[in-house]
């Protein structure tokens, strides 16, 4: 043998060596297989061959103007601006239920419960008909200046600038607010939960150095939650992927489903619409688990078997050198 | 009130702290005065109030009565015109930065590496340059023997590294005092020495410390005086040959022993080790 060092006992007939012995059949494993491949070649005959698919009418529809402006518009900036807010809604909303102000916790309770308990589809619907409590317009300025000008015999009013209220909940601006408003429920949760896995031991060696308990919270305790709360959150993205397509009960029509349909209903083509809605959201949930996997690795730093930037630099010095 | 002085060399001085937790009262009227330069070690069995005590002084928890002065400023109150405060977040932190802490379970930042844990104080806290903090927090890596640790996470270090690391962190703001609570008790025995020696060196250097350890041979060697407190008092105080050696009261006494059977129990338990490798030996 090569690989024998000096210490190393001899081989004999009555003292075995290497093991050269036949692994365990797994019959089962190739029945398996078998019924997979049938069933794979099934699927791909149907998709290829029959004539519902229309692939032609797939690509063209998923290349249509509107339906990429959907896309774009609708579904991947409504899903980044409503994860963005409610992530950082979320936060906020874990933190003051954390807090010791009875107030500010059950603020962040009530908020909870009421916004987990609608659903999205009538959430967005409130949202399209919510102009009709603000008919004069959203201002912004002194509370209950009509009030108070009233007691004083004054006229006039103390407000800086009047939205129409219409242009705030209507639109993808009101998409976003609800989707926001829903999801920052759910991350407060999240993040609540992510919070209460970093050892209070953290926290306290954190003021012993000196910093304030936000600082504290910002520097030390928050990024090691984001460890726990990275992963769910991903999940919590896909979701709200999808569910930009509710966006219509607002109704918002720069969206992908929304636009596709409406080329569906034109041509008399259903399924091929549908095929390309459902190539668009793979799409695009590949992408974000490519973003969500990145994530994971970042805040796992000095977490499990990570290796640190300087193993790692040295490792890739390394394998530079051994190329020349 | 009559208003109590504070003598400018003490460094820390505790007068009658009492300390509850609901009914519990832990802590029944402490008073210590540590000086400048002077290295107190707080002895005592588990439960006596060494933690409690050493936790009021960085205000991990407020004291219920009594006061504490740490550079001849009042810790967590404020008196103002013979009134008392109960001091603001921002001024509990400014104080708590002239203090430095040292923990049983370290608590390192776990996605900071060596350098970033030391590193992190004085750049978010004080504002200084980081520059000039990673060249002081190299050496001070350096002081404690890993240097050629800085870049590791404290996952990657040992019990006694993240140890020596955690003092390095806590000297990197430049304290007046150093709080020792029990830091040792937490690694296994053979990693011991090289935390206590870091300790020592430090003791050397003219640190001011406060140490609550079970180490008796530390407390012998490096401590100028040592606070033997038994059920939330005091029991006795003095130079660690007199109230170690030749103790006063029955309840030091009867620690002391408890501890030297352990101590002996353990050493026939190494001889009888020793003993088997030797006969192995031959």
């Amino acid at each position: 043998m090569t690989t024998t060092t000096e210490a190393r006992p001899a081989v004999s007939d009555d003292r075995p060596g290497l093991i050269h012995a036949k692994p365990v059949r797994h019959p089962g494993r190739w029945v398996a297989i078998a019924v997979i491949a049938v069933l794979t070649l099934m699927f791909l005959n149907m998709v290829i061959f029959n004539p519902a698919f229309n692939w032609p009418l797939v690509f063209q529809a998923m290349n249509q103007s509107p339906v990429i402006e959907g896309f774009w518009k609708g579904t991947i900036l409504v899903t980044i601006l409503s994860m963005i807010f409610g992530v950082a809604v979320g936060v906020v909303l874990a933190v003051m239920r954390l807090s010791d102000n009875p107030v500010l916790k059950g603020v962040s309770w009530v908020y909870t419960w009421f916004f987990r308990a609608i659903p999205r589809y009538v959430l967005l619907t409130i949202m399209g008909a919510l102009g009709v409590l603000f008919t004069t317009g959203l201002a912004i300025g002194v509370p209950f200046d009509w009030k108070i000008i009233q007691w004083l015999g004054l006229s006039g009013d103390w407000r800086i600038a009047t939205f129409d209220a219409n242009a705030i909940f209507v639109g993808l601006i009101g998409g976003v607010i609800g989707l926001a408003a829903s999801e920052a429920a759910y991350m407060a949760e999240i993040a609540r939960a992510g919070i209460l896995s970093v050892d209070r031991g953290q926290m306290e060696a954190a003021q012993a150095l000196g910093m304030s308990r936000g600082k504290a919270m910002r520097r030390i305790v928050l990024p090691q939650a984001m460890r726990v709360i990275v992963p769910p959150t991903g999940n919590e993205t896909i979701a709200m992927l999808k569910d930009t397509s509710l966006l219509l009960a607002i109704p918002v029509t720069t969206e992908l489903f929304f636009q596709l349909q409406a080329i569906g209903a034109r041509t008399f083509q259903v399924f091929p619409i549908l095929v390309a809605a459902t190539l668009y959201y793979l799409i695009a949930s590949s992408i974000l688990m490519v973003g969500q996997a990145y994530l994971e690795k970042r805040f796992g730093r000095g977490f499990g078997t990570q290796v640190s930037e300087d193993k790692e630099k040295a490792a890739k010095g390394l394998a530079a050198g051994s190329a020349k | 009130m009559t208003a109590i002085s504070t003598e400018a060399d003490h460094l820390v001085r505790a007068v009658n702290v009492t300390k509850s937790f609901g009914t519990n009262e832990v802590l029944k009227g402490i008073d210590l005065a540590v000086d400048a330069k002077e290295v107190v070690c707080l002895l005592g069995p588990s439960g006596s109030g060494k933690t409690t005590f050493l936790r009021l002084i960085n205000q991990m928890e407020l004291l219920t009565g009594g006061r504490i002065w740490v550079g001849g400023e009042l810790i967590g109150i404020e008196d103002r015109n013979g009134k008392l405060y109960v001091r603001k977040d921002k001024d509990i932190a400014r104080q708590r930065s002239r203090i430095g802490m040292v923990f049983q379970r370290f608590n390192l930042f776990p996605h900071m590496t060596a350098l970033e844990n030391v590193m992190e104080a004085p750049v978010k806290v004080k504002r200084q340059s980081k520059a000039d903090v990673r060249k002081e927090a190299l050496e001070l890596l350096d002081m404690v023997g890993l240097a050629d640790r800085a870049r590791y996470y404290p996952s990657q270090l040992s019990g006694g590294q993240q140890q020596r690391v955690a003092i390095a962190r806590a000297l990197a703001m430049k304290p007046e005092l150093m709080l020792f609570d029990e830091p040792t008790s937490a690694l296994d025995p053979e990693l011991v020495g090289e935390v206590l020696g870091v300790m020592r060196d430090l003791a050397q250097e003219g640190t001011t410390m406060i140490v609550v350890t079970h180490e008796m041979g530390f407390a012998r060697e490096v401590a100028d005086r040592v606070v033997f407190m038994d059920q939330g008092v005091v029991v006795e105080e003095g130079p660690p040959n007199e109230v170690l050696l030749s103790p006063k009261e029955e309840r030091t006494k009867s620690f002391l022993r408890r501890v030297k059977q352990q101590a002996e129990a353990e050493a026939a338990h190494d001889e009888e080790l020793a003993h088997i490798l030797e006969e192995v030996a031959d």
